[in-house]
């Protein structure tokens, strides 16, 4: 394993444990104020779609692909559509992969 | 061992990894996905099996694969890890009135162990009627069953995406993507949370091209913002 990744890895534990201790080490002297924890809740769907429409609506990273032959726009639908329906997040990790497999066989064959 | 487990604290101990069996089959296909997306994404073996016994937090995880396979730096991923894991600091808040007794050599090891996943099952138990003092036996062991689980599958993913050839073509990236839509659009019920949602992606398709990924980070900041906005104007219109 090379330096860089140790160092990544150690990067990315020393802040993840740091936010998971902060508060059993704290005790109760510090809360957290009404507006961050409000914040916070927004974190989430913030940073999980920035990463995920880039990677859906420019699948090489350079070139929009807007059309019906985008593999991952239509697999990231579908993925979107079980999630949404019913709520099962293992079904539309499955369901999107298999609309997304198909889909690029098929643009395959066909094009 | 027996004789532990038919303790209270062994007792406490073996119900909560029981407890956290669901927790862990549903983890268990992102430790293989994981292990198999390290190779394709420039992670050594070693690297990704280190990560998952340093790190231990699945989806800034997944973010890291997806960040070095893009080139990004270690600023960048560390920033970002930063930002995806906050939400740990509300757990830890949430649970400190139960650890606050606990002598710093539990409460360092439960703060490291502490994911999504233990924090709803512990969170259940912390809160039960009866007055168990060994509640914490049960914190652990969810936590170490969510451990133990989060190792051997990434193990097992690792070694799948060492034997099978040409992995990295198929196209198992998209399950990243499959991964985070099936998280993200079930939290779409509200109007500030779509607001947020919109305005991250518009803001990270804009600035895509910025250096060091800062794109990224603009894009959470201007989510965030955006959601915030959305809220104080809907709380004012009641």
């Amino acid at each position: 394993m090379s330096a860089d990744e140790w160092a990544i890895i150690a990067g990315m534990m020393a802040v993840t444990f740091l936010i998971r201790y902060s508060f059993f080490a704290l005790g109760d002297r510090i809360q957290f104020p009404p507006l961050v924890k409000r914040a916070l809740r927004y974190v989430p769907v913030a940073v999980l779609t920035a990463i995920t429409v880039p990677m859906v609506l420019l699948p090489d990273g350079q070139h929009w692909q807007l059309d019906v032959r985008n593999a991952w726009l239509l697999g990231a639908l579908a993925s979107g559509l079980i999630a949404w329906r019913y709520n099962k997040l293992l079904a539309a990790i499955g369901g999107g992969m298999a609309v997304f497999f198909l889909w690029r066989w098929l643009m395959a064959v066909s094009f | 061992m027996t004789t532990f487990l038919a303790s209270p604290r062994g007792t406490e101990l073996w119900r909560g990894a029981c407890d956290s069996l669901p927790m862990l089959l549903g983890a268990a296909p992102f430790g293989v996905i994981f292990g198999t997306l390290a190779a394709p994404s420039g992670l050594s073996m070693a690297g990704a099996l280190g990560m998952s016994l340093f790190v231990f937090a699945g989806s800034s995880q997944f973010i890291a694969l997806t960040l070095m396979a893009s080139g990004a730096g270690l600023a960048v991923i560390v920033l970002t890890t930063f930002v995806v894991n906050l939400r740990h600091a509300l757990y830890s808040a949430t649970l400190l009135p139960y650890v606050a007794a606990l002598g710093q050599r539990w409460r360092l090891p439960l703060a490291f162990w502490l994911t999504d996943e233990t924090f709803a099952v512990v969170q259940h138990r912390y809160g039960a009627a009866d007055a168990s003092p060994f509640k914490h036996w049960y914190h652990l062991g969810s936590s170490l069953a969510m451990y133990g689980n989060w190792l051997l599958w990434t193990l097992a993913g690792v070694l799948l995406g060492h034997s099978v050839e040409g992995l990295e073509r198929l196209g198992l990236e998209f399950a990243m993507a499959a991964t985070f839509t099936g998280i993200v659009v079930p939290m779409l019920k509200k109007r500030p949370m779509v607001g947020a949602a919109l305005a991250a992606a518009m803001v990270a398709l804009a600035a895509r091209d910025l250096p060091y990924k800062l794109g990224l980070m603009l894009a959470a900041v201007a989510g965030v913002l955006v959601g915030l906005y959305l809220e104080e104007r809907a709380g004012e219109a009641k």
